[in-house]
């Protein structure tokens, strides 16, 4: 162990983050806005859609991400309309190719999650909705989706430790995030433990962060045990939803 | 696609050995601490708690390449030349620390799920540890544990692609050198993805199979 190279590394390392943090937050954000409406189909379209859907989550759940980022990114560049259409100013990029292979696979594993939640939202409380003259947009945006995003929000969490571990795959087309920057300092001083445990430290003080920040955030969205939110919640045409969220005895 | 045929199906064989490996070690480990950290002091169990958090919050790919560049100068260090170690031995051993942190997890949390009257009950009939552990908490844990111990074959399948990183020959690698020798990338690429996703596919269905045969006792 050298210590005077691991100090090395932690200064060095944390210009990666930026970057790491960037692609994760960049992805997370396109893959829920992609997964908000692909959930809704998933759950409730006609059975076709949802077949659909269910197609693409599989096969993007089914294979590595590695294998999909080398097809984004060398794979596509074989077919010639695509080298000649105005995307291949995106898509010769690694940075973009990186953000789409991300977005879309966190688009699936969210549809998945948030399909999830969204089928155990109990049907008296959209019928309750129904009988409350709530128009079908209304009950999507009003009722089922924040009861869903609740129940979903402990998978969802995973997704979020998911992302910034799956960044680390930037490093394969030459990204220089943590991993790509732990990487190109261990060819050049030759030392990898001490690098690579510096890098694995401040993945682990990222995926701690997030681990803590969905904590406080379900802590935060649960009414349970926070009377006062409770009594605003009532004045709202909300739902009681500290009913819901607990889960029936077997 | 050439002679690549004869390549891949090498390399499907590979990338199956390397799964089947890392998950056997890594559930016989996981099983082992899961078990013990039920049973044993708090010191153990913070340590316990330290060793799933480290691995569930680091990337994977890192833990590959720590194990490989790592494992190589700590081999070369200790035989006093250079000594590369094997990419397989190495991603058995990243994979299997991977594996046996998510394992120790799923376990842990089945085996809280198992009443604890059943275990007041075993000793109440006479049954020692081994007998308890092996007739009445064993096989509801299992039942319990089987859909997310199924995820994580899944996850060790795609996570397998990882170590052609460092060199194995696995379906990922014969890809990629497919891909820059015949200048062909969306063919090779496209022939690895259907592979991991019939890899995948097998799992989930046998998964499937064994939760339909192994209902969790009880509800």
């Amino acid at each position: 162990m050298n210590l005077g190279l691991m100090f090395d590394a932690m200064v060095v390392l944390p210009s990666g983050v930026g970057l790491t943090l960037t692609l994760t937050v960049l992805s997370l954000t396109a893959g829920f806005l992609l997964s908000v409406p692909l959930a809704f189909i998933r759950a409730f379209g006609r059975p076709g859609l949802s077949l659909a859907v269910l197609a693409y989550t599989y096969v993007i759940r089914g294979t590595p991400m590695l294998v999909q980022l080398f097809l984004l990114y060398y794979g596509l560049a074989q077919i010639e309309a695509v080298r000649s259409s105005i995307f291949w100013v995106i898509l010769r990029d690694p940075f973009w190719c990186a953000l789409l292979t991300f977005s879309l696979n966190s688009a699936a594993h969210t549809t998945e999650i948030l399909c999830r939640g969204l089928q155990s939202v109990p049907k008296g409380v959209t019928e309750a909705a129904t009988s409350l003259g709530l128009k079908r947009f209304q009950i999507a945006r009003l009722v089922t989706f924040p009861i869903a995003f609740r129940i979903s929000l402990p998978a969802y969490g995973n997704e979020v430790v998911g992302m910034i571990k799956g960044s680390s795959l930037a490093s394969t087309v030459a990204l220089l995030e943590i991993t790509g920057m732990a990487r190109q300092m261990v060819s050049t001083t030759f030392a990898p433990y001490e690098i690579f445990i510096v890098a694995g430290a401040i993945y682990l003080s990222l995926t701690s962060i997030a681990v803590k920040a969905i904590q406080l955030l379900e802590r935060w969205l649960s009414t349970d045990g926070h009377p006062v939110r409770r009594r605003k919640a009532r004045l709202r045409p909300a739902l009681p939803d500290h009913e819901i969220t607990t889960t029936p005895l077997p | 696609m050439g002679g690549f045929t004869t390549q891949f199906v090498a390399a499907l064989t590979v990338t199956i050995s390397l799964a089947l490996v890392s998950g056997c070690l890594g559930t016989a480990f996981g099983l082992f601490v899961a078990i013990s950290k039920g049973t044993a002091q708090p010191r153990l169990n913070s340590v316990v708690t330290a060793y799933t958090t480290v691995v569930r919050g680091v990337p994977e790919l890192l833990i590959i390449l720590l194990i490989y560049f790592g494992g190589t100068t700590l081999a070369s260090k200790i035989a006093g030349r250079y000594v590369e170690v094997n990419a397989f031995t190495a991603g058995v051993i990243a994979l299997s620390v991977v594996f046996s942190g998510y394992a120790t997890e799923v376990f842990r949390g089945a085996i809280a799920a198992v009443p604890a009257g059943q275990t007041e009950a075993a000793k109440s009939l006479g049954l020692n540890a081994w007998q308890r552990w092996m007739f009445v908490i064993g096989p509801q844990m299992l039942r319990l544990a089987l859909p997310a111990y199924g995820n994580l074959w899944i996850s060790l399948f795609k996570d397998t692609a990882l170590v052609s990183i460092v060199g194995l020959t696995d379906i990922m690698r014969v890809a990629y050198v497919g891909a820059g020798s015949l200048r062909a990338p969306l063919t090779f690429y496209l022939a690895a993805a259907a592979l991991y996703l019939s890899l995948t596919t097998v799992t989930l269905l046998s998964i499937r199979l064994a939760e339909r045969r192994y209902p969790a006792l009880g509800r």
